[in-house]
């Protein structure tokens, strides 16, 4: 069964926001968060589906800021047991649901289970709990909120961590131009388990909520990548939280994306710039106003900025020719 | 919080971490006129500070200084730059 994006309007939206927030304010993620938006806008579309939720969630920091001891700012059953294995959990909560259902102890309903998780418990830590949730098939979405380091343990480099971009493990100086690797193709590995993959950014909520429903009523695993801008790891000023997240689009650094088995559709922004590719922004744009890159614009490092874009014009080729647009 | 047992029972609440607005050192200010009630704001609010506007009752949105971190997010995505950035104290 192919992918159905679902339209979500303006009007939709307007008539969502009615209906109350279930990640609710006075949490500890820092001022200018991305991943408040992203939680904030997630919740909200499963919400909309009218469907039961819950939520599982590893160790980063949208667990740590959002549950201090004994309080939580989740209005909704929310689960925490560690890094490695929020996908291991997700699947016995789901299976335990189901088993409860049989009994008769619990009334048979669909609940839509959402699993979020920060790069380095996706990326890294949580990768092979996640693979052998996907491989035996429970139903859920894991949404992976990439802001490009364990931020909240002090900036030390991950899988996701973007190349030439400084964190406290990854130190730019004379010898190297902060991290060394490309990221992990994430979205790849995923769409490689023949799961629905989307990518998604919260500075486009209509796109994001739309990813978000259609994983959730899909029957089985789906796996969403989100591009969370972090204003202290990243090193910018709060409030271009989102503009960062809008440039990462729009220089084809991040592109908005679906995928199931044979098909990749281009969306939003992306599939315009796929039309357009003279509206793609050079990567020095998403580069320049974050801190984290800011030696790769000394003379000494140009070098690397011309490969850099050289990886992500090759990347972006590549996509746009397997996929399609809507 | 809801009659019932006097058990000391923690429900899920705003405020988890307390008045986060304690935090800001700009605080946000609408200018209603320039207000066209696209809740765009409302959207990427990282902290549900902003009450959402209200087309049918013609009522624009409104900030929630409890818990507004003043990150200034409202104030650089309003399309029409109806919000302005105020240091607190002024």
């Amino acid at each position: 069964m192919a992918i159905v994006l679902p339209k979500v309007s303006v009007k939709d939206l307007q008539e969502w926001s009615k209906l109350g927030e279930v990640f609710t304010s006075g949490h500890r993620l820092c001022a200018g968060c991305g991943a408040g938006a992203m939680a904030r806008q997630v919740t909200l579309a499963a919400k909309a589906l009218g469907d039961p939720y819950m939520f599982v969630n590893a160790t980063g920091c949208l667990e740590v800021a959002s549950t201090v001891y004994p309080y939580t700012a989740w209005d909704a059953p929310w689960l925490h047991n560690a890094f490695e294995n929020a996908a291991a959990t997700a699947s016995g909560a789901i299976e335990a649901m189901k088993s409860m259902q049989r009994k008769g102890l619990m009334s048979e309903r669909n609940v839509n289970m959402i699993v979020f998780a920060g790069d380095g418990g996706t990326y890294d830590i949580g990768l092979q709990s996640l693979s052998g949730a996907v491989e035996r098939g429970h139903d859920f979405l894991y949404v992976c909120y990439s802001n490009g380091a364990y931020m909240n343990t002090g900036i030390q480099r991950s899988g996701g961590t973007p190349q030439g971009a400084a964190t406290t493990t990854s130190p730019p100086g004379t010898v190297i131009p902060g991290k060394i690797e490309w990221q992990k193709p994430l979205a790849e590995i995923m769409a490689a388990h023949d799961i629905p993959t989307f990518t998604a950014s919260p500075a486009y909520p209509r796109d994001l909520m739309a990813k978000v429903q259609a994983g959730l009523k899909h029957d089985g695993p789906a796996f969403m990548l989100v591009d969370s801008p972090c204003n202290l790891g990243q090193r910018y000023a709060p409030d271009i939280s989102m503009e960062i997240a809008k440039l990462a689009v729009k220089t084809c650094f991040f592109p908005l994306f679906y995928t199931y088995k044979e098909e990749w559709v281009l969306t939003g922004i992306s599939a315009r710039l796929a039309k357009n590719p003279d509206r793609k922004l050079p990567i020095e744009d998403f580069l320049k106003p974050q801190g984290r890159f800011r030696h790769l614009f000394k003379p000494e490092w140009k070098k690397k900025l011309i490969e850099i874009q050289d990886t992500v014009d090759d990347k972006w080729e590549r996509l746009v020719t397997k996929a399609t647009c809507v | 919080m809801t009659e019932g047992p006097k058990l000391p029972i923690l429900y899920p609440m705003e405020g988890v971490a307390g008045k986060t607005g304690e935090w800001r050192t700009f605080y946000p200010v609408l200018n209603p006129d320039l207000c066209i009630k696209c809740n765009i704001c409302w959207k990427y609010c990282p902290d549900h500070a902003i009450y959402r506007a209200d087309r049918e009752k013609d009522e624009p949105i409104s900030f929630d200084y409890d818990y507004c971190k003043g990150c200034g997010i409202c104030a650089q995505e309003c399309p029409k730059g109806a919000i302005t950035m105020v240091p607190e104290g002024e």
